[in-house]
Parts: structure tokens; C-alpha cells; sequence
């Protein structure tokens, strides 16, 4: 299972060597979440329609590993918009991909663009 | 820079670093904490909750990289095993060597183990550290599984009880056996012992008094006890609780002066005989004793670091032993000098067998003020009485009136805002009154959050949390500011407000709702809490505002551990015909579900990947069946007995019954979910009493009771009226529902609402059936609303393609997750466990 957390490390937009299709706009719910595949990653992927603002971030989470945060509700903590998993409500930010409990572990989160009606993920690979 | 270095990474070690650095002196000294133990400092007072917890970072004292943080060098597994005084050096167990400029001892004390026979017999605990409650863990599981399942405790004092509850709990048939005459023998007198270890029993914990342990008997692990009087008590492990020993091994070998019954001597500076080395927490012998709890401790560490910082306060004179059992089932409380001799003073006893209450207060006649006390089966005045003890203040003309109820069942022991400004209020941080109203008054707090974080009051064993709560809310109301729950930081209103004005205004949706009475983006607390108030207002189906459901209404299904969904059709009542048992049964060959009948009388089947969910409903509803709401807060369950269909005592159709009520209610949604049961007679097969609502039958009809649960905090539901045909029933039952669903707190269940109802059950009474607030009709009508929208949304959501986007793994991809593995177990499967 560690190789599988490995996988995953947040880009920069510098370090951006693809910017990959991911679907739609009208496939991502306002204000909601979706899994998007790539390669043998699994990434969320959140519309955040009332900021106007998209986010990505890994769709595992680090508290027990499962693959669910894409099934998590986003929200906004004294301006930092945030992601809670659906299994224990753990929170992180979608900005940075910090933990917002204190805790040790954290998400990597990807750069995300809309061009034409379409949203793209960026990676480093 | 001075070198400060700490042996011990214990409460009051951790209290000593958290307390130099807050001083703003940590930066002028390089300090080095050394720790025996595998991890960083843990709340030991609330060790017990290591059992529920989901790791034991949940107990650390600080995050992770606290220390770090703030430059501190924390070595953990690592025992300090000499100082050298004269070198001013210590040494640890690979003979590393750390210089100090100041050496604080906070080695705490290690779990007395008397020399009895037979004491290293495999099966023997001790209960103190994390790693300790591991073990005895591991071991249950063995106990319970392969040999006889008993545990028994040897000391029946404030831990060994402890320790019994957690070994009930772990599922074994406990005993606690004590050497004195009775339990707790320092904060208990002779009565109070005895309805404690009425109630104790009553909990199926057996109690041995006048017991002295002579042998542990066992071949290759513990299988008896023998006593000195010749009787045997059969067990398959031991914990071990008697008593404390401070760990005072380092000073007493470096020639620090010790007490007479061991622990390191300390003046009222903490400055053991060698003026650079200080001894604090369980380790020190100050003023003729060793105190074994974490507030004088935290005191020590105070008084430590004022002192090496250049200060001259002093350690008080007279430490307070006061203390509270925990988690037992029952409460008991002891403060000040429990037991009193002599003219000058005198007690007052109330005691009520029957409810299991016993409380005795200690009254000086001349000063008339309070020496101590004891409180059995209801403690909910201690905090008053320890402040009136422990701020000697002057007892009202009729002491009786602090512990004696009134009718209407209160004592009268005064307003918390009648304290002298100096009233300690926490005494684990040391936090008086004055500073926790001086917080609200000119410090700008404006929540009992704000207080909590500004002063740290209520964050060591938690005890004051009540006084905390009235002092600011009294203080709040006192600046003419309303105390009010809001929900969160989006908005500024308790649930009933916001119910009211999403009611009021016709609002329809979450941002509508947000951009009127919110400010900010809203969140997971919010969201939900918004749903919950449009369907209860409009019955309005998890399936119209999706994003903001709560992660489990969002998939119409419950979550579980390895991100695959449960399904739970409902099966009203508990009836099921065959026909519907088989299609249950083919749905989950079908689908390799995992089987399970749940405690709510229904059959549950588990492991389905969110993308099979809606085949397997589609199956299900073509079948006849509906969904059950498992995953709401709604109505789940009306749970039913066989009644007078069958059963030869039963007086009443108990099915028929709780299956029309569950029909009726079926879908409707709530602060928090709702149960109910329905008994055929008194005996009461269908626990009904331990629901929000219970229905039983009796001779002349039905008897109602409400707001009752079970769970962590169990509590039987209150008659509200007796002897009530089917239609009265049900009318009750509607304006019951309706005023909690429109007045209760988010994630309140009915019990905690009625507890903080004033007026109590007699008001809902008045309410529901006298209609003394003029709105039973309202309620009705509102009920009847909502049981005429009612759809099943599973069906809703698989008639259409819309909806069902949401059920598939990725956006982009028909693949489903191949993350998820299962192992097999008794013929069915498993999630694979966490790694
Ligand atoms: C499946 C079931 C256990 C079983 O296999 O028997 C169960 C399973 C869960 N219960 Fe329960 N409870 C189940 C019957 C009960 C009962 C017994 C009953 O209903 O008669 C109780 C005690 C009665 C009561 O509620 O007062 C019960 C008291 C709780 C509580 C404590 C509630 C409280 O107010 O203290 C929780 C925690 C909560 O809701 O916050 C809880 C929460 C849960 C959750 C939702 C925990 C979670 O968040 O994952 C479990 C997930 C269910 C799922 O399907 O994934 N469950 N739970 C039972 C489902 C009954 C059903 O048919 O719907
Ligand atoms: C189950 C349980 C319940 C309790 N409940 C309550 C309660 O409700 N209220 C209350 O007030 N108190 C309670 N207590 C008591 C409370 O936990 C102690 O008073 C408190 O922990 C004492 O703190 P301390 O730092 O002095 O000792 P400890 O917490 O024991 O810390 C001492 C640390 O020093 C380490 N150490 C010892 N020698 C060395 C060495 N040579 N080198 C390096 N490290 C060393 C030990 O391993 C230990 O980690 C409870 C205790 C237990 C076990
Ligand atoms: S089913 Fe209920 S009691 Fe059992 S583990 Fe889950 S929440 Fe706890
Ligand atoms: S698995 Fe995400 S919070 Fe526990």
C-alpha cells in the first residue's frame, strides 16, 4: 500500500509536463466532487462552483488509505477551501493539501485548468 | 545557553515544557527531555479511553511535531539511569552523557505489585501505560475465546474500578477483589461503600471485600486466586491496582533526600536537597506525601518553572485530593476530608436507596463552613460543593438544602456566579473565575470555544467543563449578549432558528439559503444540517441537493471501512415473508454480498462497490422491497415483539402496530435518527423502552414512553401518557416528532433534547398533550404533509439516468476501483484489514 501512497506528490505548476483531460465541465457537479482515472492514479476532482474555483487532489486518503475522498464534502474554513473525507471526517486543505486536524499526514493536490468547456489535471509525469 | 534537561515525558514532564515555553523563557534555555516509554507524552487520566479510541495519538498531549516546534530535543525509549551530581551529567541505558544546568525529575510512579506467590504466573497485568493496556487487550481475546472469559481486579480503589469497567468491556465476567472492608477505602465511608457496591453488582461485577490474596494460582497462566481465609476465586487474568509507588530509584541512588515512604523530598519550591535538581508530579514528596493526581502535579511544574526562571512562587500548603470516578456506569465523587471526628463538626447524610443516591457533607459547626464529602449516584453538585469547600466560603442557614432535593427535585446549592473571583475553577491549569470572566468581559471572547482556547481551562481532566459553560454563559448574559449554539461559522443561528426562517421565507436551496442568512462558502458541519431542515420541511429526498448531503445520504447507502457500501432494504416491523427472505438471499449470492441480520431486526448486506449499487436496488425494488434509511438521519427501525398474533401473554397486535407506524413515518428526517419499538405486554420483548419512542401495550390500550436510547449513553424512554387507543397513540406520537424535529439541536438524539428541555417531561406533557403552546394542530398538519410526500428515493434516484450519474467509480473511465480486496471469512468475506 505504500507504493500505492507514494504515487502520489503534489505538482507545481512549474513542474507541469502534461496537462490531461479529464472530462467535460458538465461532468463535474457544482459544488461536488468526482473520481477522475489516470494511469494507476485515482484523483479527485472538485467543481467548487460557489468560489467559481477548481481543485484536484488524490482520491486516497492517507488517514486509512481508501480510496474515497472524491466522495468527501468540500467546504470553506476561514477561507481555505477544504475537503472532508466521507470515512472520519478527517479535513484537508485543497489549496495546499494540509492536514487541517493537526495531524501528521497530508494529500498531494494537482494544478487544475479549464480550456473550451474542458478540465484538465496537470502532472509532472 | 543553560541546559535544562527533563527525565520523564510524562503529564506533568510534557505540563513542565508546555508551561516554560508559554512563559516566553523557553528560547533562553536548551532544553532535553528524556522518555522510557515508546511515545511522546499521553493523557494517562484518560488512559481508559485508549479501548475506543482510533489511535493512541487521539491521547498525546501535543501534535506531533510540537517539541520540534519549539526546540526542544525529546529522546523517547529512552531510560536515564544515573546522575552524577558533582559532574552535573546524566546518563542513559547506552551510557550516553547529557550535561544540565537544572535536572527536573518527573519519573511519576510505577503500579504497586505486592510480593504475593505466584505473582509472575502468565496472565498477570498491571494497568498504567498504553503498552499495558495492549497486553491485557490481546490477552481478553484469549481469555474470552479459550478459556473461562473471567478477569478479576485485586484493589477496589478509584483505578482498579476503572479497570474493571474496561474489562467488562472487553467482554469478560469481572470480579474486583479488595483487601479493606470496603471500596475505595480512602474516599469512601462505610455507606457509601455499600450502595456503590450495590450498583457496581448490579452491573454484573462482582465485589470481594476483606479479601487478602495469598496465592495466584495457574499452571502455565493464571486459572485462581487464593485467600488468606482459605476461599478461592476462579479467573483467567489478573490487573493488578494497589496502590502506587513513586519512581524515585535515580534520585535516591544520586543521595537526594527521600521521604519515609519513598518518593524524592521537595520544599515548597520543588527544590529537592541538591538546589539544582527539582522533583514534580507523582515522584515528589512534598509536605509528608506523595499525591497521585495530575492537578497538583501540573501545580509542581507551575511552581518549577516560575522558579528557574527567576520567580518566587510558592507550592500551597495544603494539596487537594478531591477526586471523581470515571466511566463506572455510576457517578461517585469525593472531596476534602470525606470522613470527619470530633465535636466540632458534624455531617449531614441524604440517602435514597431506592434510586441508589448517597450524599453526606462535612460541616464544621463553629466556622459553618464545608470540610469534605461524598457523593453516590448523583454528583451533578460537586462542582458547587467543592467550591464552597475548597474556597471555605459560608454555608447558606440551612446546609441540608445544598444535597437534599426540593420537590421539584433540585438542591439548591447557588449560583456558580456567587463564587469569589479567586475560585479556582480548573484546577488541573489553575484558571480562577476572575480569568475566565475577565476572558468574556474585557478579553472579547464571545463562546465557551473561545474561553477554552484563549485560557486552556476544561483541557486537563475535562471536570470543570459544566462551571465553564454556566460562568460564560452568565458572564455573556451579564454584557447583554445572547448565548446562543450557532451551528458553525457560516451562520450565526441555532438549527430551530434556521429552521424557522428557511420556513418563514420559503426558501428552497443550500446557496439561496446561505447568501440570505450565512456569510462565507459553508462546510461539511452546515450542509448537512440544511438538508436535514428542507426535508424535514419539504420532505424534500436526498436526491434533489446532492453535494450538500452528508457523505452516506449522498450514495443512499452506508460507507464502510474499505469505501465499499452496505444495503439495508426496509423490513417494517421485523415482518418478512419468505418470498422477500429469498430474494434478499439470491440479490446477495447475486453480488457476493457479506450477510448480516442488524440489531435493528433487518438484514443487512455489505461489501457493494458504489457502482453495483443501483443493479442491486433495481433488483430489490422490482421485488417489492424499499429503502431503509440506514445511512440517514431519519426514521430507521420500528422494532417489534411478536404481540397477541401468537405470543400466549400478549395483549395487543404489537406488530400490526409497529408496522403502521413505520409505514407512517417511514422517509421522515431528522435531527438525528429516530427509533421506536412496540411491546406486546410488559415484558417487553421489543426493548421499546430503550427507544425515542416505545409503545406498549397494556390492558386498557397503549402506554407511550418517549425519548430513550441505547448507545454509549443508554437511558429509558419516560411514559408520556397511558391507555391510549391506536388513533390517540399516533396523534401524540405526530406532535411528539414534529416539536423535536423543529426545536432540537443538530445530531441531538430525543433523550439529550429532553434533558435540556426546561420544564423537562412534564412540559412536553403540557405540549403534546395538553396543547398549552397552542400548535398541536400545526404539528399534525405539518405530519400529515410530510407522510403524504413521502417516496422511496431509492426508486426515485434509478428512475432517473441523471441521478445515477453519481454511482460510478471514476467520470472518465467505466473501470471500477481495483483497490478494494476482501478476505475470506466463515464462508462469507471481509474487507481486507487495514495495513
Ligand atoms: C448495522 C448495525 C449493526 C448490526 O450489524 O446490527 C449498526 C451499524 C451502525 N451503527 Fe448502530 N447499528 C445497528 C443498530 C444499532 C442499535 C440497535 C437498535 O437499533 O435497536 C443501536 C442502539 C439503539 C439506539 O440507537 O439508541 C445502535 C446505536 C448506534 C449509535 C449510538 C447512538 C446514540 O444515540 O448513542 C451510533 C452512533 C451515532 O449514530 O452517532 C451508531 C452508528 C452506526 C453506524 C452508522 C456507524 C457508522 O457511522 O458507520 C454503523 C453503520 C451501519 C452500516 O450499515 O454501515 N449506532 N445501532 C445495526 C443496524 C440496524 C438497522 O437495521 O438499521
Ligand atoms: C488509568 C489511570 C487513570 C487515572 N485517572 C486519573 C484521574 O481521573 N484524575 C487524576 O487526577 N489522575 C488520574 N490518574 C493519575 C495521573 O495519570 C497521574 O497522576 C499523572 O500521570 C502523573 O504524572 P507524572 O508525569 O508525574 O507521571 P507519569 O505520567 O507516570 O510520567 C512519568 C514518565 O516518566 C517515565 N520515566 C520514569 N523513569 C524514567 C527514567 N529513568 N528515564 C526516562 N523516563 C522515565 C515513565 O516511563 C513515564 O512515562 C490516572 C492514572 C491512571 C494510570
Ligand atoms: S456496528 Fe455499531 S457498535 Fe458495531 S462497530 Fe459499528 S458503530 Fe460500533
Ligand atoms: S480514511 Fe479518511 S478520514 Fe479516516
Amino acid at each position: 500500500m505504500k507504493e500505492i501512497l507514494d504515487q502520489y506528490r503534489t505538482v507545481n505548476e512549474q513542474e507541469i509536463r502534461e496537462w490531461f483531460l479529464a472530462g467535460k465541465i458538465s461532468d463535474f457537479p457544482s459544488d461536488g466532487g468526482v473520481c477522475v482515472k489516470y494511469k494507476t492514479k485515482q484523483i479527485a476532482v472538485f467543481n467548487f462552483g460557489r468560489m467559481g474555483k477548481w481543485y484536484a487532489c488524490q482520491n486516497l486518503c492517507p488517514h486509512k488509505l481508501e480510496m474515497v475522498i472524491s466522495r468527501g464534502m468540500i467546504g470553506e474554513s476561514a477561507g481555505i477551501p477544504k475537503v472532508a473525507c466521507p470515512l472520519h471526517k478527517k479535513t484537508f486543505s485543497l489549496e495546499d493539501g494540509s492536514n487541517l486536524n493537526g495531524e501528521e499526514y497530508k494529500i498531494a493536490v494537482y494544478p487544475v485548468k479549464i480550456e473550451n468547456k474542458n478540465v484538465y489535471i496537470g502532472f509532472s509525469e | 545557553m543553560q541546559k535544562i534537561v527533563v527525565i520523564g515525558n510524562g503529564m506533568v514532564g510534557y505540563k513542565f515544557c508546555e508551561k516554560l515555553i508559554a512563559s516566553g523563557s523557553g528560547e533562553k534555555f536548551e532544553i532535553t527531555v528524556f522518555g522510557e516509554e515508546p511515545r511522546a507524552a499521553y493523557d494517562r487520566v484518560h488512559l481508559s479511553a485508549y479501548f475506543s479510541v482510533e489511535s493512541a495519538s487521539e491521547l498525546s498531549m501535543a501534535p506531533s511535531g510540537w517539541y520540534k516546534d519549539n526546540g526542544i530535543t525529546l529522546h523517547t525509549s529512552s531510560l536515564i539511569c544515573e546522575i552524577d551530581r558533582e559532574k552535573k551529567i546524566v546518563a542513559d541505558h547506552k551510557n550516553n552523557i547529557y550535561p544540565y544546568d537544572y535536572l527536573i525529575i518527573a519519573t511519576g510512579s510505577a503500579p504497586f505489585v505486592p510480593d504475593i506467590e505466584g505473582i509472575d504466573t502468565p496472565g498477570v497485568f498491571v494497568y498504567r501505560t498504553i503498552e499495558d493496556l495492549d497486553a491485557i487487550k490481546q490477552y481478553a481475546v484469549k481469555a474470552r475465546r479459550e478459556y473461562g472469559g473471567k478477569a478479576a481486579i485485586l484493589g477496589g480503589g478509584l483505578l482498579g474500578l476503572e479497570a474493571a469497567n474496561a474489562t467488562k468491556e472487553l467482554g469478560l465476567a469481572t470480579d474486583v477483589v479488595e483487601f479493606a472492608p470496603r471500596l475505595m477505602p480512602r474516599q469512601l465511608d462505610d455507606s457509601a461503600s455499600n450502595m456503590l457496591q450495590t450498583k457496581i453488582e448490579s452491573m454484573g461485577i462482582g465485589i470481594y471485600l476483606n479479601k487478602s490474596t495469598s496465592k495466584i494460582y495457574g499452571n502455565n497462566r493464571i486459572e485462581a486466586l487464593h485467600f488468606a481465609d482459605g476461599s478461592q476465586l476462579k479467573t483467567d487474568m489478573l490487573v493488578i491496582s494497589a496502590g502506587i509507588r513513586p519512581r524515585d530509584e535515580l534520585g535516591r541512588n544520586a543521595g537526594l533526600r527521600t521521604g519515609e515512604r519513598g518518593g524524592i523530598w521537595v520544599d515548597n519550591k520543588m527544590q529537592t536537597s541538591d538546589a539544582s535538581i527539582y522533583a514534580i508530579g507523582e515522584v515528589a514528596y512534598y509536605n509528608g506525601g506523595i499525591y497521585g493526581l495530575v492537578a497538583p502535579g501540573y501545580a509542581m511544574a507551575e511552581i518549577a518553572v516560575n522558579q528557574i526562571c527567576g520567580g518566587d512562587k510558592r507550592m500551597v500548603e495544603r494539596i487537594d485530593m478531591s477526586t471523581q470516578l470515571k466511566l463506572i456506569g455510576t457517578e461517585v465523587a469525593s472531596f476534602g476530608d470525606p470522613f470527619v471526628d470530633g465535636n466540632s463538626a458534624s455531617a449531614i447524610v441524604f440517602e435514597n436507596k431506592f434510586s441508589g443516591i448517597y450524599k453526606r457533607i462535612n460541616i464544621d459547626k463553629e466556622s459553618r463552613t464545608l470540610l469534605g464529602g461524598i457523593l453516590i449516584g448523583d454528583s451533578s453538585d460537586y462542582n458547587t460543593l467543592f467550591q464552597l469547600y475548597i474556597n471555605t466560603m459560608k454555608l447558606p442557614e440551612t446546609p441540608e438544602d445544598l444535597i437534599i432535593p426540593n420537590k421539584s427535585g433540585e438542591t439548591s446549592a447557588g449560583s456558580v456566579m456567587d463564587l469569589p473571583d479567586t475560585a479556582q475553577i480548573c484546577s488541573c491549569e489553575s484558571i480562577s473565575k476572575g480569568a475566565i470572566c475577565e476572558a468574556v468581559n474585557s478579553g472579547g471572547c464571545q463562546s465557551v470555544k473561545d474561553v477554552i482556547n484563549r485560557t486552556k481551562a476544561t483541557t486537563g481532566c475535562g471536570g470543570c467543563k459544566p462551571m465553564v459553560t454556566d460562568l460564560v454563559g452568565e458572564s455573556l448574559k451579564a454584557l447583554g449578549k445572547e448565548v446562543k449554539e450557532t451551528i458553525c461559522e457560516h451562520f450565526n443561528y441555532s438549527r430551530q432558528e434556521l429552521y424557522d426562517l428557511v420556513k418563514i421565507n420559503k426558501v428552497k436551496d443550500y446557496n439561496e439559503a446561505l447568501d440570505l442568512f450565512g456569510s462565507g462558502h459553508g462546510c461539511e458541519i452546515c450542509k448537512p444540517v440544511l438538508a436535514s431542515v428542507f426535508a424535514s420541511i419539504y420532505m424534500e429526498t436526498a436526491n434533489r441537493q446532492v453535494t450538500i448531503q452528508d457523505s452516506n445520504d449522498k450514495f443512499l447507502a452506508n460507507i464502510q471501512r474499505n469505501g465499499t457500501y452496505s444495503v439495508v432494504p426496509r423490513v417494517a416491523g421485523g415482518e418478512v415473508t419468505p418470498e422477500k427472505l429469498m430474494v434478499l438471499g439470491q440479490v446477495a449470492r447475486k453480488y457476493d454480498l457479506y450477510s448480516k441480520i442488524t440489531g435493528g431486526q433487518r438484514i443487512d448486506l455489505f461489501g457493494a462497490k458504489l457502482d453495483q449499487l443501483p443493479d442491486i436496488w433495481r433488483e430489490l425494488i422490482e421485488a417489492g422491497f424499499e429503502s431503509g434509511h440506514a445511512y440517514g438521519k431519519s426514521l430507521r427501525t420500528v422494532k417489534s415483539c411478536v404481540g397477541s398474533t401468537w405470543c400466549r401473554y400478549g395483549m395487543h397486535e404489537s406488530v400490526s402496530f409497529a408496522i403502521r407506524i413505520e409505514e407512517r413515518y417511514k422517509g421522515l428526517r431528522s435531527p438525528h435518527k429516530l427509533k421506536g419499538g412496540v411491546s406486546g405486554c410488559i415484558r417487553e420483548c421489543a426493548e421499546a423502552r430503550g427507544k425515542d419512542f416505545g409503545i406498549i401495550a397494556v390492558e386498557k390500550g397503549w402506554n407511550l414512553y418517549v425519548c430513550g436510547n441505547g448507545g454509549a449513553t443508554p437511558k429509558h424512554a419516560v411514559l408520556l401518557a397511558e391507555q391510549l387507543d391506536d388513533e390517540t397513540c399516533i396523534k401524540y406520537l405526530d406532535r411528539f416528532l414534529m416539536y423535536y424535529i423543529r426545536t432540537a439541536p443538530p445530531l441531538t438524539r430525543t433523550a439529550p433534547w429532553l434533558e435540556k428541555l426546561e420544564g423537562g417531561i412534564e412540559y412536553l406533557k403540557q405540549v403534546v398533550i395538553e396543547d398549552s403552546l397552542g400548535i398541536a394542530e400545526d404539528l399534525e398538519d405539518e405530519m400529515q404533509n410530510l407522510v403524504d410526500s413521502y417516496v422511496c428515493e431509492w426508486k426515485q434516484a434509478i428512475e432517473d439516468p441523471e441521478m445515477m450519474k453519481r454511482f460510478r467509480h471514476f467520470v472518465n473511465s467505466d473501470e471500477t476501483d481495483s483497490s478494494i480486496e476482501f478476505v475470506p471469512m466463515r464462508e462469507q468475506k471481509m474487507p481486507k484489514p487495514w495495513r
